[in-house]
């Protein structure tokens, strides 16, 4: 296989780091462009509930002193970076006791299941449909059917899941509208609890592989067709190999590299969660967490969220960039032997 | 001059060679929105046994229309809409998918024209040598390796490449693995598309050499596309002249080179750089007319010099002017037969 040499490893390793580094830094600058700060929002808030807080001012102050508010930027800054190298952001500031990683990772795994199921088999239907729409060889009835099925693209998933939760759960009661898993039913490893996590699972699922495949069809379609053109994919042809292999091998195998690297892009996603489809579903994922955190302003859970996207998603760049010479052996050179 | 004559006689392999390849009548368009192009014009022509053809023409004649079209891979929108390709006899123009795999690389193989892209950039050469096999032999694992290996040696690449991707191979070594690959099965006909024009002029001879060397050996009929008439009459035993989706003239090399009959020919031997004689390079007055609209009568009316009005009324037929020789225009029919009668060629 191909070249993976200590050089190109160390080279993507520092380029992981700096893209990490980076991405931690604007997530520690960004909410302190905003006027504020998250005690006093804090606060406002108690006084905003319970309509009168004693020593307002006063805990404010003690606060900001205890979480180093009023420490000078710079100070602020090297502290929050030892907190990202320790992955330790601190007690949640809306749920003050909690610590941040208590509130984000019981969320972490229902994310990862529901997002990782479905890109995988979004990935798959929708690379398989856009490389047989790009194919010439394809049978022309497949090939006036499969445009069809893009139509949903078009449809933003939260409306398709609203309509998916009103056909098939209120109207036809076949699956549950909303949560992880059945009330009643005993979390563990006991079939019930697995039954009930699939069924609460199907909607979800359903609606980010039904509009999400689409996207990834017609990237493929495009690939393909400058695949087909390719003289060694004529060439393919004119060898009079079976049209399965010239379709897979000189064809599909060819035009997959830039949507593998898209899809690797794309796994940073599944831990930060899709907001929008956790809320409508009510599922107790990490988009759900970013959502509810977001409206408390709890900016530490933010901050434990965002930095756990970017790490996932400058690691899973770092970890395709290490497969990809091994599928596409021109990325390095090996040394010489 | 009866040397030259001498020597045609040998060039000339007899008529009654086996002929392994027959176009007959063939005829390609491409459809586009305003009309037909006519890329192939009821083109015909015979390859025999052992021969290399040349086939040689301006850029967008159809000379690569025409080797496609025998090899059944015309791209969409272009389609064959009439004619026969026999090989070895049998007509495989209109026959279904499957069986047309059965004839392709095991009775027709390609040396493709761009070698830098002919080769699947993230397979292994072996596996690509490989699959051309696997796809028509039930053959054993271990037999394969020695195979490619000796297929390499025949066409003087190291051993090394076989565990190489073709971005470590220079573009001269691409096109060797390009035609090594075309006789693994050993076809009875290859179709060379301009197989030196994307290397340098020393990597070209090279390579010209090789390929001369291969079907000397396998004792295959080539067809050879190009522009570089230099080459051509080095390498080639005839020339087919196509001008604007036909075939104006073929004949015998040395022929053809010394004594051009059709008016085509003979501007584009003069346009052949001399190194011994300072010559103003020949254009003719006219461009070629619009291939979606062909005149009537003979195609190379409106760029002749010679035309006359019987031209442009009847469209000439091809004539027969000598052994394996034959020409589209009847006034360089007629004025090659009187030049026989008058005593030979070279007068």
């Amino acid at each position: 296989m191909g070249g993976l040499t200590w050089n190109y490893i160390l080279k993507r390793f520092s380029m992981f780091l700096l893209t990490f580094w980076l991405g931690s830094s604007l997530i520690f600058i960004i909410p302190r462009l905003a006027p504020g700060d998250p005690v006093s929002a804090m606060v406002v808030r108690i006084v905003m509930r319970e309509g009168y807080m004693e020593n307002a001012q006063e805990i404010i102050e003690s606060w900001k002193e205890r979480f180093g508010l009023n420490d000078p930027m710079a100070v602020q800054y090297v502290k929050y970076l030892g907190n990202v190298v320790q992955f330790d952001f601190g007690f949640s500031l809306a749920r003050f006791p909690t610590d941040a990683w208590d509130i984000v990772l019981p969320a972490l795994p229902w994310s990862i299941g529901l997002l990782s199921v479905a890109s995988v088999i979004s990935f798959i239907i929708g690379n398989t449909i856009g490389a047989l729409m790009g194919w010439d060889k394809t049978p022309r009835w497949l090939k006036s059917i499969l445009p069809f099925s893009l139509t949903f693209t078009a449809i933003p998933y939260f409306m398709f899941g609203l309509l998916l939760i009103f056909i098939l759960a209120f109207k036809l009661h076949w699956l549950p509208a909303s949560g992880g898993y059945g009330r009643g039913v005993d979390p563990g490893w006991n079939w019930e609890f697995i039954k009930s996590i699939i069924r609460h699972g199907t909607l979800p699922l359903l609606s980010i592989i039904i509009t999400s495949s689409g996207g990834w069809a017609l990237g493929m379609r495009g690939l393909m067709i400058t695949a087909n053109s390719e003289d060694h994919f004529l060439l393919a042809q004119a060898k009079g190999l079976s049209p399965r292999r010239v379709f897979l091998r000189y064809g599909v195998r060819n035009a997959i590299m830039p949507s593998l690297t898209a899809f690797a892009l794309g796994l940073g996603g599944l831990v930060s969660g899709s907001t929008l489809v956790e809320f409508i579903f009510a599922y107790p994922g990490t988009g759900y967490t970013l959502f509810q955190a977001i409206q408390t302003q709890d900016y530490t859970v933010i901050e434990a969220v965002c930095n756990l996207m970017i790490l996932i998603t400058s690691g899973s760049v770092f970890f395709i960039d290490l497969l990809y010479p091994l599928l596409d052996p021109r990325i390095t050179f090996k040394s010489n032997k | 001059m009866s040397t030259i004559n001498t020597e045609n006689l040998i060039l000339d392999a007899p008529t009654d060679a086996k002929k392994v390849l027959e176009v007959e009548n063939l005829r390609v368009q491409y459809d586009t929105p305003r009309g037909a192009v006519r890329a192939a014009d009821d083109v015909s022509f015979y390859l025999k046994e052992k021969e290399i053809l040349g086939l040689v023409g301006e850029s967008g004649c159809g000379k690569t229309t025409t080797a496609m079209a025998i090899l059944q891979m015309v791209q969409s929108p272009g389609r064959i809409v009439g004619g026969q390709i026999r090989i070895n006899g049998r007509n495989i123009v209109g026959i279904p998918e499957s069986e047309l795999r059965k004839y392709r690389w095991t009775e027709l193989s390609l040396i493709p024209q761009g070698a830098m892209n002919s080769l699947n950039p993230v397979i292994k050469i072996k596996e690509q040598m490989a699959d051309a096999i696997r796809a028509h032999e039930n053959i054993k694992k271990k037999d394969l390796k020695p195979r490619i290996l000796k297929l390499f040696n025949d066409v003087g690449l190291p051993e090394r490449v076989y565990n190489m991707y073709p971005h470590e191979l220079s573009g001269g070594m691409k096109q060797r693995v390009c035609i090594a690959m075309s006789i693994v099965l050993n076809p009875s006909v290859i179709i060379a598309d301009e197989p030196t024009s994307a290397l340098d002029v020393v990597v070209q001879r090279v390579v010209a050499q090789t390929i001369l060397e291969v079907k000397e050996r396998l004792g295959v009929s080539m067809i050879m596309i190009g522009h570089d008439m230099g080459l051509q009459a080095q390498m080639v035993d005839r020339v087919a002249v196509m001008y604007a989706g036909r075939l104006v003239e073929i004949g015998p090399v040395m022929k053809m080179f010394k004594n051009p009959t059709h008016p085509y020919t003979q501007l584009l031997i003069e346009a052949i750089p001399s190194i011994k004689e300072k010559k103003p390079l020949k254009v003719t007055e006219g461009l070629t007319h619009d291939l979606r609209n062909t005149p009537e009568g003979c195609i190379y009316q409106f760029r002749c010099e010679h035309v006359e009005d019987s031209c442009c009324n009847e469209p000439p037929r091809m004539y027969q002017v000598g052994i394996d020789h034959f020409v589209s225009c009847r006034h360089a029919a007629e004025r090659a037969r009187s030049m026989e009668l008058l005593g030979g060629y070279h007068g």
